[in-house]
């Protein structure tokens, strides 16, 4: 299925869900702001289409909120998350900037593009796979991280990086978050705050 | 250091329940119908008192903002936006504060749109924090049921609706006339102020646009009292602070801590020092990257607060602290964050969107050393025609970094260019007088 030929079929249509989910986000701004609703309606648009955007489905999202079809066009071409174009299953992108760069994202994309085979915007022959370079996604103290999909794999290493496209390569959904065993953005050696559990190598460390 | 009891975020990482139950356990939602019986002006002297200052970068005064609000409601809606497009390289607390303390920003939207006369708050979420939104979303559909927030919340007699609107991708819609710009369903490119959006804001309509943790902390402050804020920091520099700190330490974490902590201090308390020590130390960015680098000397004794960072010619931004150790080529950090914002530049001005590209491939030919010596002035001269020169501040944060990196760097920037020209000698001649 090429780009061309899903643009020109027309033939993407709102599901039911779809439409009902679309009417829940309109539902949000007063009467006569249905314009409003236009982001969140793409984006219902695209996950539904399996990642990306067919011109004849911005049209859609255009006669439902009121707009003219080059205002939509617009904004999903302003907005980086629409995809324009067909992605792979799982759409893997990488942080490249300053945190994740300091905490080793260089080792994260040669990972990633030696295990994928493909560089950054190509998708994998067999559609599995799109790698593509991010900007910031603010999980700056979990550096380095990449988004997959709908979720964040953070602290990462070559290691770890592997570890998760290996299992999404099986088909398999690894656990989503801090690939080094902390929970969230806590010190990893312990608590430092708002508990009992006190660091274990501060000063070492700190002096060292 | 900050002591437990006077820390706002006391689920900061989710380690307890982060449901509405939880929340309660931990104070949120107590007392809010008696802080809405103060009333708009008592609430907003309160505020005032406190000296909160904006979180989300510029540090403006919170109480005075929302007294810019028209004070009777005309025909034309209040409303209250929060900013929860949280993008600046180096930042993450918004991220946490949706996840594990929504109930806490919720709990402040209410009094804040209360206190600004707003029946409807829009909580503008970046669309790569999609479970963040999620999990927001749970906590507005508990406060909703429990009669917290809805018709007549909190038996207030006063009606309140929240809801979240999630973004796409687009660092300029942290912005906040960007952001009223993409609520609206538009691209998000910043408007000309005035007028300003307490005026003419979202639809037109009187408009406050706050960030997630300013609106998060109104609750504790409120219930503790303003002169208790006010009591912790510096002068001018009240409260405490979600700070994140990334790159070199030994524990990268989010932490609150008091205004105006020591910088060392809270690299050495909180994240297990620099990694090889606070001598190996190169640099620091304070405020996430939009702020100008500083380097160790400064970093030796420099206190973490709004003044004092404006002061050493940099700035407390977001708080987002960026460690960079000995091992680091700061050329290349800061010639990332140039192609950063040309990436993200709206492409509205036009000395934003052609100079933010200029600035960008000036700095990849210094860092790859195919530039010559005396470009770094011509630089300094381009980072100078757009700052200041554009509609919004992204123009003045694509030149801040580099214009810090020349001040502060500079030999490094040269020897880059030195070390290539030596490479390839053949034609030394451009070189020579700083060779």
């Amino acid at each position: 299925m090429s780009t061309e030929n899903a643009n020109a079929a027309g033939d993407f249509a709102f599901t039911k869900e779809s439409a009902q989910l679309a009417k829940a986000e309109i539902a949000k701004y007063p009467k006569g702001r249905e314009a409003s609703a236009v982001m969140p309606i793409l984006m219902i648009a695209q996950r539904q289409n399996d990642g990306w955007l067919p011109q004849d489905a911005m049209e859609q999202v255009a006669d439902m909120v009121g707009l003219a079809p080059i205002r939509v066009y617009e904004v999903a071409s302003f907005y980086t998350m629409y995809n324009l174009q067909p992605v792979g299953k799982n759409h893997v992108q990488v942080c490249t900037n300053i945190a994740c760069m300091l905490k080793g994202s260089d080792e994260v994309v040669k990972v990633c593009k030696k295990r994928l085979g493909i560089k950054f915007g190509e998708t994998s022959t067999d559609g599995n796979f799109t790698l593509s370079e991010v900007e910031c996604l603010g999980a700056c103290v979990n550096a380095p991280m990449m988004q997959i999909n709908d979720d964040f794999y953070e602290d990462l290493d070559g290691k770890t990086t592997e570890a998760v496209l290996g299992a999404l390569a099986k088909g398999e959904t690894p656990a989503p978050g801090p690939q080094s065993g902390r929970k969230g953005c806590e010190p990893a050696d312990g608590l430092t705050t708002l508990g009992k559990s006190k660091p274990k190598t501060t000063s070492k460390k700190g002096k060292g | 250091m900050l002591a437990d009891k006077d820390r706002i975020f006391t689920n900061i990482y989710g380690l307890k329940d982060t449901s509405l139950k939880g929340a309660k356990a931990n104070g949120v939602w107590d007392g809010v119908d008696k802080i809405l019986k103060k009333g708009r002006d008592g609430i907003i002297d309160e505020m005032k008192t406190s000296n909160l200052r904006g979180r989300g970068g510029a540090g403006f005064p919170t109480g005075m903002k929302w007294s810019f609000m028209p004070k009777e409601e005309s025909e034309r809606p209040h409303y209250l936006v929060i900013n929860a497009d949280e993008g600046e390289p180096g930042t993450c607390k918004d991220r946490e504060i949706l996840r594990n303390e929504a109930h806490r920003l919720i709990e402040g939207a209410l009094i804040a749109s209360f206190a600004m006369g707003a029946h409807v708050a829009y909580i503008y979420v970046r669309g790569e924090f999609l479970r963040e939104a999620q999990a927001l979303q749970l906590a507005i559909d508990e406060a909703y049921e429990a009669g917290l927030i809805g018709k007549n919340a909190c038996k207030s007699g006063w009606d309140f609706d929240c809801y979240v609107h999630l973004g796409a991708g687009a660092y300029i819609c942290g912005e906040e006339s960007a952001l009223i710009e993409s609520l609206e369903g538009k691209k998000g490119q910043p408007r000309m102020k005035p007028p300003f959006p307490a005026n003419c804001g979202l639809y037109g309509c009187p408009t406050t646009v706050n960030n997630v943790e300013s609106i998060a902390v109104v609750g504790e402050i409120l219930r503790r009292g303003g002169a208790w804020f006010a009591g912790l920091g510096r002068e001018n520099n009240c409260g405490t602070k979600l700070f994140c700190i990334s790159g070199h330490v030994n524990n990268p974490c989010t932490v609150e801590e008091e205004m105006g902590i020591p910088l060392k201090e809270l690299l050495e308390k909180h994240c297990g020092g620099v990694t090889g020590g606070w001598d190996n130390l190169l640099a620091v960015i304070p405020g996430g990257s939009s702020v100008p680098v500083m380097t160790k000397s400064t970093c030796d004794n420099v206190l973490m607060d709004f003044d004092s960072l404006k002061e050493v010619r940099s700035g407390l931004g977001t708080a987002a602290v960026i460690v960079m150790d000995k091992s680091t080529d700061i050329v290349r950090a800061i010639t990332r964050l140039s192609s950063f914002y040309m990436h993200e530049s709206c492409g509205q001005c036009t000395p934003c969107r052609e100079g933010t590209g200029w600035m960008s491939r000036m700095m990849h030919r210094i860092y790859e050393g195919t530039a010559s010596v005396d470009e770094i002035d011509l630089l300094e001269e381009v980072t100078r025609q757009v700052e200041g020169h554009t509609i919004c501040a992204l123009g003045d944060a694509a030149a801040w970094p580099i214009q810090g990196l020349i001040r502060s760097f500079r030999p490094e920037m040269e020897a880059k260019i030195l070390a290539q020209a030596g490479k390839s000698s053949a034609t030394p001649t451009e070189h020579d007088d700083a060779a």
